[in-house]
């Protein structure tokens, strides 16, 4: 099929793209009502839109990059305290590091707990446990962290549409990390 | 030399740059810190193994469609089909 050849259909959808579309925010976004919200927003905006669709893309991958700018705009509003939650991000790492010498402290060494030698991919408890983790991430964390490593945007790009500085970006990622981590290990044992 | 202590103690800097450089380039001389670093410190080895390996899981959960976890229902879809059918009609 030539690329020309994507067409929309917008009396199927519901039926072809709402499961797929609720999933993918449901993902960024740990609240249903939100999550539905969005869904319904983005086939309302994307009716609007229907005049300028190109046929480049398919119908589901233009439907989700319409999705994908109304779960930026949440994330947007959700870290209005940002420079707060860098701040603490930063205070916080002095539970993970002596603040002197920037050794760990002991109660928080990584220890080898069960994710290193498992063939964990696809293991139904620890995705539980994961996903559990994840949901306890700030909304800023969550949206940097799964910007970059799921959608794998440009750096530039996420700290400009997320108004954060490249300093500030990578306080989050390394925080992010530390902390999914540490929770896995609490949980996971 | 100071700088180089510096960094083969500092597990904060050295897990920074571990983050960094998965998503990133690092410079040349923090991979050189980097490598003095995780020789001497097996913590920060076993994070940087099961890092990698949260990164990947992390990946793979967002890539699954998860079945049957989590579905919309029908009433709230075939709301949702009936008000974009209205606003076909009115064009």
């Amino acid at each position: 099929m030539s690329a020309e050849s994507n067409q929309l259909d917008p009396h199927t959808w519901v039926k072809s793209h709402a499961d797929y579309l609720y999933a993918y925010t449901i993902k960024r976004i740990a609240d249903e009502e939100q999550a539905k919200d969005l869904v319904q927003e983005t086939f309302l905006a994307a009716l609007e839109k229907v005049d300028r669709f190109e046929g480049k893309s398919s119908e589901r991958t233009w439907l989700t990059a319409i999705l994908k700018n109304k779960i930026i705009d949440v994330y947007r509003k959700k870290s209005s305290g940002l420079r707060k939650e860098t701040e603490v991000a930063e205070h916080e790492q002095e539970d993970f590091f002596d603040q002197a010498d920037g050794h760990w402290r002991s109660a928080h060494a990584p220890q080898i707990f069960g994710i290193e030698d498992v063939d964990h991919l696809g293991n139904k408890e620890f995705n539980s446990i994961l996903q559990m983790c994840l949901q306890k991430l700030p909304a800023l964390w969550m949206a940097v962290f799964t910007m970059k490593h799921i959608d794998d945007a440009d750096t530039t790009l996420i700290c400009s549409e997320l108004k954060v500085t490249p300093s500030n970006f990578w306080v989050i990622i390394h925080r992010t990390k530390l902390n999914l981590r540490a929770c896995l290990q609490r949980n996971w044992e | 030399m100071s700088q180089l202590k510096k960094i083969q103690y500092n597990c904060k800097k050295a897990t920074f740059l571990i983050e960094k450089k998965m998503l990133s380039r690092i410079t040349f001389r923090e991979h050189i810190e980097l490598r003095i670093h995780l020789m001497g410190c097996s913590v920060c080895r076993i994070y940087g193994k099961q890092s990698r390996i949260i990164n990947d899981m992390v990946r793979q959960l967002f890539k699954s469609s998860m079945p049957g976890e989590v579905k919309l229902d029908d009433s709230f879809k075939k709301e949702l089909q009936e008000r974009i059918e209205i606003e076909l009609n009115k064009n």
